[in-house]
């Protein structure tokens, strides 16, 4: 039986240059050791500690008290599954990304050395080179909470990040599945997930890119 | 309930080495990885400045040139043999992540770009060369990202969220499995395997200020370490010289590459006086040394314990554009504004160089005699080859846990093929269930984060950057009172599921194991030598200490100390001057 959600108040002292993660731990360390939250980093870049804060999603790591205080709101990020405090079943998430094909396809045999790419292609697709996959964006989406076949944004943005590689050939088995029902043109365009994006990633810009080159298949 | 899984081959750890090692062993055996993180979580993806090759595609280049600086750099404990095959396959294994999709920088002509790095130099310490391979400032981002891509590709099966916490053997000495617990669940699993690949990565959480993720805390190393297996030149610890001051987050070296450099309260760039040939690109070790000087001699800024790290002289846009993490990164956390103002910076705990000890093959060997351990493996920062010695130079380790990455999965995927499997002992996992049963009845005793605040406050201050025998006496006894606090510890939440009270807990005992290790090693270690810094020994000392430490576990806790010879090669050990 899964209990009914609750909130909990906490009040401690923080340095407001300390980090919203910093407050948490405290929490944890010296309040209440049950409080369960994913982080490893500490810096932005593994991607484990994307929470809805004061409304927002957003990174616990990358957020300064200074910016919240003196009250805060945590909440896990939405659209899935709750196991226990701010910690969500990432497993639908992770199987939106696999789904897109996220690895370079290139039937080609490699030369000796490595292939060539011009600075400016190789720029092309440099912004979705910076996910962490830490599901801010995809779980910032109203699509995505109101449609669990919807692949969101976060997926879209890796798929971007091969289609706009000169070295893939893959563009075409992608774009076909991103036309799917579930795919690319369930987006209206809200600009949460650009909103969201820690990573400062364009998400919004890249998924209208894909939705482009799925109806001009042009890339 | 335990669950029982039977695999050829079960790589322990996630990152760069556990990945690169699952996609050689997959392609032959029954192969599995088990991560306590999603592997794209791993420590790896924090990496920034780049992975080295002598690809000579910017500036003349050789592996040979190449070898001569990892030796160097590490202060000759390196073993020559395995610094001159990594530096050989390193150009081998940059094509091979490019052939992989790994977004590589490119020159106007559409080659990998590559810069600067400390101690890479050309023609046996000329001049710095441009040897490092980068994707931004975020290459172990992409290094991670790649090899998980590739891991997709090939269908892996993956354990996520699962913590190894014991390694099973069988009577006659051979790895035969190991014990995880699942973060999920609270469940015991029994994983049986032919061959075990231990590549959890570092243990830099037990110092305050450190460039390190909260959860390397040297579980494999420990793991194995109870289990009577030496670890390797523990004393070698490196701190990396730019740090965010206080928070210990790094500032790549990457920064010094493009033409960063440090100064003093006077506004004096004193790596000049230290290291008058490359002077801000020296070797970390010496450019920490040097903070640590500047600071001793009141020339810190404002009088504090931190210096500076200028780049206002730099193009904004090469800053922009080839560092903006980093970048971000003073902005953020600091509130300073690279372009227009200094950036505070300290000394950071960044990378151990010891760790199992193993062959070229990932063998793991023990002894003076370097027996493989059938069965048993270990790769990445978790395992000492050594081709890092008593000083890592930057982007040798991303290359490290490609190269011993890949042939510790091929030669454990080798032996699986040849070997059956060994015999379980009865209940192997009664020693783990004990361990949790024990933390979670603990009363009236300390908490996780007070014995681990203290262990990182006094690591940083009494074995850190500059050692004293006294200092490090007194650190031994400061372990012996943290492990008998350790046995009393509280763990708060009870439960069963994402219990990561409980696993902080079982973090710091393996902490605590690793130090113990480094402290007894650095304490008897009464020379100096690259990271090692001994304040009352100030000079390296071949004639005793040109030999590797293996530290073991002994019933009573203590550790006992016995060395090995180095592999020595073409290089002849001479004064380090750059
Ligand atoms: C900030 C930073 C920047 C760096 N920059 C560079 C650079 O530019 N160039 C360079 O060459 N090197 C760099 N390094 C060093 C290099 O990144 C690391 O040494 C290297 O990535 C380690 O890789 P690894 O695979 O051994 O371990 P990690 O990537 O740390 O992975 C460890 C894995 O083990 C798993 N694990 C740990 N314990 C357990 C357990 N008990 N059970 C199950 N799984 C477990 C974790 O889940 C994780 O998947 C940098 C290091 C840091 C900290
Ligand atoms: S803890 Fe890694 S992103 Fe926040």
């Amino acid at each position: 039986m899964k209990p009914e959600p609750w909130w909990d108040e906490f009040t401690i002292e923080a340095e407001p240059t300390d980090r919203l993660l910093d407050a948490l731990h405290y929490v944890k360390w010296y309040k209440d050791g049950t409080l369960a939250l994913r982080r490893s980093c500490a810096h932005g870049i593994c991607g484990s500690d994307a929470m809805l804060i004061n409304g927002r999603n957003a990174l616990a790591c990358k957020v300064l008290v200074k910016e919240v205080a003196p009250k805060v709101t945590v909440e896990p990020i939405r659209g899935l599954p709750v196991l226990k405090d701010l910690i969500v079943d990432m497993e639908p998430f992770f199987e939106g990304y696999k789904a897109i094909l996220p690895f370079l396809i290139n039937a080609d045999d490699p030369p000796d050395r490595e292939r060539l790419q011009s600075p400016e292609d190789r720029a092309r697709f440099d912004d979705t080179t910076k996910c962490i996959l830490c599901a801010a964006c995809t779980t910032s989406c109203p699509i995505f909470w109101g449609d669990e076949q919807y692949i969101g944004p976060a997926a879209i943005v890796n798929a971007h990040r091969f289609i706009f590689d000169s070295r893939d050939q893959g563009a075409e088995e992608r774009l076909e599945i991103l036309s799917d029902q579930s795919g690319v043109f369930r987006c209206r365009t809200t600009f949460n997930c650009t909103e969201a994006c820690p990573r400062g990633i364009k998400v919004t810009k890249a998924i209208q890119e894909v939705k482009r080159a799925v109806m001009f298949r042009r890339f | 309930m335990t669950t029982h899984h039977t695999y050829d081959a079960v790589i322990v750890g996630a990152g760069g080495a556990g990945l690169r090692a699952a996609l050689e062993a997959s392609k032959d055996v029954k192969t599995c990885v088990i991560s306590k993180l999603y592997p794209t979580r791993s420590h790896t993806g924090a990496a920034q400045g780049g992975m080295c090759a002598a690809l000579g595609n910017v500036e003349e280049d050789y592996p040979e040139w190449h070898a001569f600086d990892t030796v160097k750099g590490g202060d000759y404990l390196v073993d020559q043999p395995a610094a001159i095959l990594m530096s050989k396959e390193a150009v081998d294994a940059v094509i091979e992540l490019e052939h992989w999709g790994f977004p590589f920088n490119r020159t106007p002509d559409g080659k990998i770009d590559q810069r600067r790095f400390g101690g890479h130099t050309r023609n046996h310490g000329e001049a710095a060369v441009k040897r490092a391979c980068y994707a931004a400032d975020r290459t172990g981002h992409m290094i991670l990202q790649t090899l998980y891509q590739q891991c997709i590709r090939q269908d892996v099966r993956f354990f996520n969220e699962f913590y190894v916490l014991d390694l099973v053997a069988s009577k006659e000495g051979r790895a035969a499995g190991v014990v995880a617990y699942e973060l999920a669940t609270g469940e015991l699993h029994v994983f049986r395997a032919k061959s075990v690949l231990f590549a959890t990565g570092g243990y830099g959480r037990m110092f305050k200020v450190t460039s390190n993720a909260h959860t390397l805390t040297g579980d494999g190393m420990a793991v194995c370490y109870r289990r009577g297996i030496p670890l390797q030149d523990m004393e070698m610890f490196q701190f990396h010289p730019t740090g965010i001051y206080k928070m210990g987050i790094l500032l790549s070296e990457a920064v010094r590459g493009e033409g960063g450099i440090i100064i003093n309260s006077e506004g004096e760039r004193f790596m000049e006086r230290y290291a008058p040939t490359v002077k801000d690109l020296a070797p970390r070790d010496m450019v920490s040394r040097a903070i640590y000087q500047e600071i001793k001699e009141g020339r810190g800024i404002d009088g504090k314990d931190y210096v500076f790290l200028d780049v206002r002289h730099l193009d904004p846009v090469v800053i922009e554009t080839k560092l903006p993490d980093v970048t971000e990164f003073a902005r953020i956390y600091l509130g300073v504004e690279p372009l227009t103002e200094p950036v505070p910076i300290q000394p950071t705990a960044h990378y151990g160089m010891g760790g199992l000890p193993t062959n070229t093959d990932g063998q793991v060997v023990g002894g003076a005699r370097e027996r493989p351990i059938p069965g048993l493996y270990a790769a990445g920062e978790c395992a000492c080859v050594s081709v890092h010695g008593a000083n890592r130079l930057g982007t040798n380790s991303l290359l490290d846990i490609v190269v011993f990455g890949r042939r510790g999965g091929a030669h454990m995927a080798g032996y699986a093929k040849e070997a059956d499997f060994a015999e379980l002992p009865e209940e192997p996992e009664r020693r783990t269930s004990g361990v949790l049963r024990g933390l979670l009845t603990g009363t009236g005793g300390d908490s996780v984060a007070d014995i681990r605040a203290e262990l990182q406050e006094q690591m940083f201050d009494l074995a850190g950057v500059v050692r004293r025998e006294d200092g490090l006496r007194k650190m031994q006894g400061i372990l012996g009172g943290l492990h008998d606090r350790y046995k009393r510890v509280v763990v708060m939440d009870k439960g069963k599921v994402y219990n990561t009270d409980l696993m902080e807990a079982v973090e710091l005992g393996f902490l605590l194991d690793c130090a113990d290790t480094l402290v007894a090693a650095a304490l008897a270690r009464d020379e100096s030598r690259g990271a090692h810094y001994r304040e009352d020994h100030p000079l390296r000392d071949d004639a005793h200490w040109l030999r590797h430490s293996l530290s073991y576990r002994q019933p009573d806790g203590t550790v006992k100390l016995e060395y090995k010879d180095v592999k020595m090669g073409p290089y002849v050990p001479m004064e380090r001057k750059y």
